[in-house]
């Protein structure tokens, strides 16, 4: 078949737009493993950069991802219940709560640290722990656990079926309410843990010195180091993160597919 | 396998939804033991909502009483009024495969391992799905799901048996073929059941007793044959078959009548006459729609091998025991 000059325009067009996209994260990526990035590749390449990085910034990733898992923790023990107690009560104050626990999202993440700072920034001890950034980051998660779950767990009919056996609530809700809702549980975790570590305007607005997280991290060494080691930073971020947006993408296919 | 079946007795049972909705107007129901209750209506009219008091899924009004047997068990959740409920959706558990489902009720009983296995075997004999314990649950047919959802519901030994339209998903064949299958349960295990549908083929097929229902109230309560030959609204008369209505003489009130009690006649046998309209063969029988001059088409259908004619004119003649006035 003869292909006329549309076809090939096309194909131009979206090469370009591809290549937009691509070559600054492979420049980035070259520059982290670059020896001098102004003198280019012929200077060597090297993992010195992201040792260094690692020298200067490990307690940042050990952070993200202890608050990662501890707002996970949090969600989960919120968020699940909420989403159950969400599917089950059907009138408008319901309703306006679901939408209540979406304004985090809606409203700017600085807008929110700055009411937590005016709201608890006189409780030192709170102000200055790790803590103070993990209510953030839960308000700002939650709603995606709690909307992950609701979307799975309407299982009143199955619910109905386990109490007309004899089942106690605890039992319908650990023995069928839970198992049959795991799609959206898991969904909802890898959604909160990808947020929670890649979460910056609260957070930046939320930390200490002490208390910094790999964003944090990240926007601080672009401002003050070597372009070299901001770069192999962003490597490591990506290290992180890349794998569980790919075990997110396969869940939600796999709960796509149960429907 | 034995049933403990109780008679149910509903005092004064009636719902109104929290947004003021009248569901149910108080009423009076006996249910014997062993006995199959069919609730028929359409949708909306309440039968949903008297099953699911009888279970214990919704609470009556203040003054409604429940009673299984002399047991009032008004107060009681429905896990603890022991009873069985089939679902239309099934409303199988997706994370447990065949014979955990059917061992369910017995697990959260605290049934030990080796019996639970003992009666689960029973069960899908019953339920003729020897061998199918390991299956998944989306490795059933439809058929084959209710008939798993009718041995979970059996397994526990309920006081009564509830269903909820467990037909209504099933295509056409499978329907009948089912409900037999049902049916033959129902007598076979004496067990007093409740169930719940709008097709009245299923009602007339079923029940020992049938309830029709209209708008929250039972218009009528009997025997299939006392609901299909002495209807006593016409409301329940549409509802079940098909009805003819006309006046037979002048200033008369209307008589209602059956397609199959209308007869073709000689002209000089003819009560009243009329042109056909339509002609529907079926092989079994002609349904011919008829114009008699009256407001609504007459039905009537009939053995008779002759091949009839639209326009053709035709005479007609009901049996007088045929006749009934509402």
């Amino acid at each position: 078949m003869r292909r006329g000059a549309r076809f090939w325009l096309q194909l131009g067009f979206t090469v370009f737009v591809c290549l937009f996209l691509v070559v600054p994260v492979v420049m980035s990526v070259l520059a982290g493993v670059t020896e001098n990035f102004f003198i280019g590749a012929k200077s060597g390449l090297t993992l010195r950069w992201i040792g260094e990085v690692w020298s200067l910034y490990a307690n940042t990733v050990y952070l993200s991802i202890g608050i990662a898992v501890a707002c996970l923790a949090v969600t989960l023990l919120l968020g699940v219940p909420a989403a159950y107690a969400l599917a089950r009560t059907q009138n408008r104050w319901a309703r306006a709560f679901e939408e209540l626990l979406v304004l985090p999202v809606a409203v700017p993440g600085l807008a929110t640290a700055l009411a937590l700072i005016l709201m608890y920034g006189q409780l030192r001890g709170f102000r200055a722990s790790w803590t103070f950034i993990l209510v953030g980051h839960v308000l700002f998660t939650l709603p995606f656990m709690v909307r992950s779950v609701l979307a799975v767990i309407d299982l009143q009919t199955l619910e109905d079926a386990a109490a007309s056996l004899g089942a106690s609530f605890r039992q319908r809700f650990f023995q069928v309410i839970l198992p049959n809702a795991k799609p959206g549980i898991l969904a909802g975790s890898l959604m909160v843990v990808t947020l929670s570590m890649g979460e910056f305007n609260i957070t930046w607005m939320l930390h200490t010195p002490l208390t910094q997280t790999l964003p944090v991290g990240l926007a601080d060494s672009y401002a003050s180091m070597r372009l070299e080691i901001g770069s192999a930073y962003t490597i490591v971020f990506f290290f992180m993160i890349v794998p569980l947006l790919v075990a997110l993408q396969f869940i939600s296919d796999r709960v796509g597919q149960n429907k | 396998m034995t049933s403990d079946s109780v008679p149910i007795h509903l005092q004064s049972v009636g719902k109104t939804f929290a947004d003021g909705t009248r569901a149910l107007e108080p009423l009076q129901l006996d249910i014997a033991a062993g006995e199959t209750l069919v609730l028929l209506g359409p949708s909306g009219c309440g039968k949903t909502t008297l099953l699911r008091i009888i279970a214990g899924l919704e609470t009556p009004d203040a003054g409604g009483r429940v009673l299984f047997g002399d047991t009032d068990v008004s107060a009681l959740p429905i896990e603890r009024r022991n009873v069985g409920m089939v679902f239309q959706s099934y409303a199988l558990f997706p994370n447990m495969n065949v014979a955990e489902n059917i061992g369910y009720g017995l697990r959260v009983r605290s049934v030990d391992l080796t019996n639970r296995e003992k009666k689960i075997n029973e069960l899908l004999a019953l339920v003729q799905l020897e061998g199918y314990g390991e299956r998944r649950i989306d490795q059933l047919s439809g058929g084959q799901r209710q008939r798993v959802a009718l041995a979970r519901a059996l397994a526990v030994r309920p006081r009564a048996l509830l269903l909820d339209e467990p037909l209504t998903a099933l295509d056409a064949k499978l329907r009948e073929q089912l409900r037999a299958d049902i049916d033959r349960l129902l007598r076979s295990l004496s067990i007093t059941s409740v169930y719940v549908t709008h097709d009245q083929s299923e009602a007339m097929a079923l029940g020992d007793r049938v309830a029709v229902m209209e708008s929250g109230r039972i218009a009528q309560i009997g025997t299939p044959r006392e609901i299909y030959f002495r209807p006593r609204t016409a409301f329940v008369a549409d509802f079940i078959g098909t009805m003819n209505r006309m006046r037979l003489a002048p200033g008369a009130a209307e008589s209602l009548f059956r397609p199959e009690d209308t007869r073709v006649v000689a002209a000089g046998e003819a009560q009243f006459s009329g042109t056909i309209v339509s002609v529907f063969f079926l092989g079994d029988h002609t349904r011919l729609m008829v114009d008699c001059g009256s407001s609504q088409l007459l039905t009537v259908e009939t053995t008779d091998r002759r091949e009839f004619r639209q326009g053709e004119p035709l005479h007609l003649a009901v049996a007088r025991e045929a006749l009934l006035l509402l």
